[in-house]
């Protein structure tokens, strides 16, 4: 059975420096899997890659066993990739259920009907898949009108939306207080497993109960990946986090 | 919709109520209106600020003259290969100007526009350069003599609304909705599975289609075709139109291209420098409604509103 993502000899360098180093990684369908890595690891950078927001210097990128990396990113998204973003990127003036009704659109050939109106089975729709992540009675606010952790999940929803195959999420807890916190991991763990999930945090502790498997990432190269217990029993995860 | 409505009844029994004067003075409003409102649909719902559009009024006009008094085709035949013909041009400068974004694509949209204005100044033979082409007859739709104020007025209106009303149709659907993403979050868009580039090359032809039936109204009211018409300081004025009404509303070309021409008309007729005046009156729409004039009375309404309420 082919990996759900296959990165193979991944490079990227910005003016001679390589925030990509060299990546090889293997996540498998339906997989869990946690890129964990301290400031400047090449975190953010890797999931640019895989979603085509930049072009690679050299290497490749499979999903599902068809080669992806010089696919440009709405390509990628139809092939079942989607991604949540660090810095929330949603449309504030528009409601929550118009971001969702968009994500769904993205999808659908309707997207180049010029002359009609979106149908309102696509906020009907959008508002069932708000509901999943607990936003079902603020679907008709202004994303601007909503509080953090909400704009937090809302982009969840906007990924979630499309049924994707593989989903990227990018540091999804960053900004949280506690009880958000778990309140979106338990979200996370509610994802079906038809969904492989890939997801980026800084800090270790934070999300290492939702992995399967875990990746640590420094300057750009994986230098250790097991379980949780391998991970973390390994030395040299021990020196990225405490230099020592 | 009452809105709407209550405008297009008022436009239509001006002719009942105002002189020759005023009428043609409408008739041009309409026709800029159409021109801003499709510059509208790339600076407003696209975010594109461009600063070439007058090109495709003015290729549309010369086409047209051209053909009529070169060729000496029929008006039937005409409008058809001027409108084919400039959105086709459309078609390849977006391809040039969507090479960029931002202040590249506006250069870009510049350069290209300011290609066809020299062309027109130096290809004599077919454009009589300076003197422009003069000479053209309005058409006769159903025999109706359109060489008075009244009926080419109410042409002028009849095709005006239908443009303004697809217009609206097209930022209101779904490919609308696409449109306005593509100007708030682009990165996100192309996340989400939207070809940006694609959607930003069919508004640029639709914008070019509808730049072009201005430019056919243009010519017909005016029956002559000069250079400035593809000058920077018509691309700017559109520009200006939509900015002072209040982009990405339907309502604020229409109103940006009335203050624009009544502008020129009324102080042109008073004050020498009026230019000036146009001038003075944008950075007093700029300073006290940023958004425009459409949106800014709309917020100076609902807060006046909201205090007495």
């Amino acid at each position: 059975m082919a990996a759900a993502l296959r990165i193979a000899g991944l490079k990227k360098s910005f003016g001679g420096l390589p925030a990509i180093a060299d990546v090889t990684l293997e996540v498998a369908e339906g997989e869990r899997r946690l890129i964990i890595g301290p400031n400047g690891a090449g975190k953010t950078t890797l999931f640019n890659l895989l979603t085509g927001d930049l072009s690679r210097d050299a290497g490749s990128i499979a999903l599902f066993g068809e080669e992806v990396a010089r696919l440009s990113t709405w390509r990628r998204c139809h092939r079942g990739l989607a991604r949540t973003y660090q810095i929330i990127t949603l449309f504030p003036k528009d409601t929550l259920e118009h971001n969702v009704a968009l994500s769904l659109l993205g999808l659908s050939r309707r997207r180049w009907s010029m002359f009609g109106r979106l149908p309102a089975s696509f906020y009907a729709d959008a508002r069932e898949v708000l509901a999943r992540v607990g936003l079902e009675k603020v679907a008709s606010r202004p994303i601007a009108e909503v509080a953090y952790g909400e704009k937090r999940r809302v982009e969840i929803a906007m990924a979630l939306a499309q049924k994707p195959r593989v989903l990227l999420l990018d540091e999804p807890l960053a900004g949280l207080s506690r009880e958000e916190r778990g309140q979106l991991k338990s979200l996370i763990a509610a994802i079906p497993r038809e969904t492989t999930v890939v997801m980026i945090e800084h800090d270790m502790d934070t999300a290492l109960d939702l992995a399967d498997r875990i990746t640590v990432l420094h300057y750009g190269r994986v230098i250790v990946e097991g379980t949780r217990s391998e991970v973390v029993a390994d030395p040299k995860t021990r020196e990225v986090y405490l230099g020592h | 919709m009452k809105t709407p409505l209550a405008v297009i009844v008022l436009a239509a029994l001006l002719p009942l109520l105002a002189g020759e004067y005023y009428i043609n003075l409408a008739s041009q409003i309409v026709i800029f209106a159409v021109f801003a409102a499709s510059i509208n649909l790339l600076l407003g719902y696209g975010g594109l600020a461009t600063l070439g559009h007058a090109a495709y009024l003015g290729v549309a006009a010369y086409l047209s003259a051209f053909l009529y008094l070169k060729l000496q085709l029929a008006h039937w035949a005409i409008a058809p290969l001027a409108l084919i013909g400039t959105t086709l041009m459309a078609g390849v400068f977006g391809l040039v100007a969507l090479r960029a974004t931002g202040l590249g694509f506006l250069m870009l949209t510049l350069a290209l526009s300011q290609v066809l204005w020299g062309t027109a100044y130096r290809w004599v033979a077919v454009t009589d350069g300076d003197n422009g082409l003069r000479g053209l007859a309005r058409p006769m739709p159903f025999g109706i003599n359109m060489n008075e104020a009244m009926p080419f007025y109410y042409f002028v209106l009849v095709i005006g609304v239908f443009a303004i009303w697809m217009m609206a149709r097209f930022v209101s659907s779904p490919f609308g909705a696409t449109l306005r993403g593509t100007r708030d979050q682009p990165r996100r868009m192309s996340a989400l599975g939207y070809d940006v580039w694609l959607i930003r090359w069919i508004t640029f032809i639709y914008a070019g289609f509808w730049g072009a039936v201005s430019g056919l109204l243009f010519v017909y009211y005016h029956k002559y075709i000069h250079p400035v018409s593809l000058s920077l300081a018509n691309s700017a004025e559109g520009l200006l139109a939509v900015i002072a009404g209040g982009s990405g509303t339907l309502a604020g070309p229409i109103v940006g291209a009335a203050i624009v021409l009544l502008l020129k008309n009324w102080a042109s007729a008073y004050i020498e420098r009026w230019n000036m005046l146009l001038g003075f009156v944008f950075v007093f729409i700029v300073v006290l409604m940023p958004e425009g004039v459409v949106p800014g009375v709309k917020r100076l309404w609902q807060r006046r509103s909201a205090s007495r309420g």
